[in-house]
């Protein structure tokens, strides 16, 4: 049986750079850091102090105060930028068979904050059990594709994969195999996440997972630089329209790319440290590369996962290496997350989209924040540092690895008839 | 209007998010006010809390309109 092909046609996103796609663009091209000290909540006792938050959301002008309250921030934030996406695509859904049309949605966590304050409420109480009806529906991970499916009608496949840093990655995947495999025409998919709350940024602090530099919150999110101490929390939402290339053409859509692989793999190694050498990077990377067809060779740029933290940026570089050998110089390789922070489930989705526009623009968005080179790693590698680069870009992939050592890599490809 | 009437349509306004103009005795919450049944478990909830009162469940299902609500409040609400 015959693969059928995947193409881009819509995008949407809320970011802690921009609150739609072109926002978010000429925020990645101009170097723009989403970081600054936390809004949203009384910071004082915590060791870290500042994140990227989206800026200007308004869940209530956008929803309406009814809507918005029985909605967690990451529904919120999916709908938001689904909407952006859907209109971008021009799709009228009453002209359209909804049963062939799905929706995949990554989240790593889900409703961290509705958790929070049904816990915190019942914990304030004598022990009697009065949670809101909406605790359970309003918190769980997969209610986010609900959401959007019930907001148009959509009646495909419709789930949310959980991956920890790694899900939008892997609802990417799922979407594209399924549409490769003729199981539906089309695809909503991306992801969306929103922790930074008070158990959010206690929880990853505790683990010694976040950058501590509250005396400079802007420069914090430092990828591959020598001084880089830990990943930045991000927040907001990636929306892809994954379409079949015949439904695509027949409705004479804007194909912004073709997706033309997807690998997954596994570091079976350690909760949530990398592998040392790599070994799980390397592999999804390599099987991304086999499932698309392509060699090493084919690939111009790399968006990294590249967290910024002590140990996961240089296993990441060792993977590219072995995975890419010598052309490991010749490709671009950048961490768009020295910009938006980390969006965890939601980073593959909005990475992608830098990749996506990285091709339609012929731009390499860069790595910014880059002070002191890390003597660990080749100097012959281009890691964009600081300013965005000009160069033609046909193939370009896009990295995702979570806590669970679950790895997932996508590649996109210019789009040629 | 009672205060317990009137802190009843404050609830019910907030809630569900409709016109103050809307909540009359009459008005059912599932088909005049757009309740669905999680709406209508809360607003229960909500009325437990502001007068400090347990309202058991077959109770509950019988408080399906503004009017009956402040009914069951006035009756079983302490002054």
């Amino acid at each position: 049986m015959e693969f059928k092909r995947v193409v881009v046609t819509g995008l949407g996103a809320l970011t802690p750079i921009g609150n739609t796609v072109p926002e978010y663009w000429n925020s990645l091209i101009n170097g723009v850091s989403g970081a600054a000290f936390i809004k949203s909540f009384d910071v004082e006792k915590f060791k870290t102090k500042f994140a990227c938050e989206v800026k200007g959301f308004d869940a209530d002008g956008f929803l309406g105060r009814k809507d918005a309250r029985k909605l967690d921030p990451f529904v919120q934030y999916a709908l938001f930028s689904t909407e952006e996406a859907v209109k971008d695509a021009g799709l009228d859904f009453e002209k359209l068979d909804t049963s062939r049309i799905g929706v995949i949605w990554g989240s790593g966590i889900g409703g961290l904050k509705t958790f929070l304050d049904e816990v915190v409420n019942f914990a304030k109480g004598d022990g009697t059990p009065k949670f809101n009806p909406f605790f359970i529906p309003k918190m769980i991970a997969d209610i986010a594709p609900g959401h959007i499916s019930i907001k148009y009608g959509l009646r495909g496949p419709n789930f949310t994969t959980v991956s920890a840093c790694a899900s939008s990655n892997n609802s990417l995947i799922d979407a594209f195999n399924y549409l490769r495999l003729g199981k539906a025409n089309m695809f909503i998919t991306g992801g969306s996440e929103a922790i930074i709350n008070e158990a959010g940024i206690g929880g990853f602090n505790a683990m010694h997972a976040l950058s501590t530099r509250n005396d400079d919150p802007a420069t914090a999110s430092r990828p591959f630089d020598l001084d880089r101490d830990g990943f930045v929390a991000g927040e907001g939402a990636g929306t892809i329209i994954l379409e079949e290339l015949g439904h695509a053409i027949k409705r004479g859509a804007k194909i912004y790319a073709e997706m033309v692989g997807g690998g997954m793999s596994a570091d079976a190694y350690h909760m949530t440290a990398p592998h040392p050498d790599g070994l799980g990077a390397s592999l999804v990377m390599k099987a991304a590369l086999e499932d698309a067809g392509l060699t090493p060779a084919d690939i111009d740029y790399v968006n990294v996962h590249g967290t910024s933290t002590p140990i996961g940026d240089p296993q990441e570089v060792k993977a590219i290496q072995d995975a890419f050998g010598e052309h490991a110089y010749r490709i671009n390789i950048s961490s768009t997350k020295s910009m938006t922070g980390h969006l965890l489930g939601a980073a593959g989705a909005v990475e992608a989209i830098a990749s996506i526009l990285a091709l339609k623009n012929d731009i390499i968005p860069p790595t910014i924040n880059h002070f002191t080179d890390d003597p660990a790693f080749d100097p012959k590698i281009n890691f964009t540092f600081n300013t965005a680069q000009k160069r033609v870009v046909n193939i370009a992939q896009s990295n995702g690895f979570g806590f669970g050592g679950h790895n997932a890599s996508v590649i996109f490809k210019k789009y040629q008839q | 209007m009672s205060d317990i009437a009137s802190r009843v349509k404050a609830i019910i306004v907030e809630k569900l998010g409709v016109d103050e103009s809307e909540v009359t005795p009459e008005a059912s919450f599932t088909n005049d006010l757009g309740a669905d049944s999680l709406d209508t478990v809360e607003l229960i909830m909500e009325f437990e809390k502001e007068f400090n009162v347990a309202i058991p469940d077959d109770q509950a299902e019988t408080i399906g309109t503004v009017g009956q609500a402040v009914a069951y409040l006035e009756k079983n609400v302490k002054a």
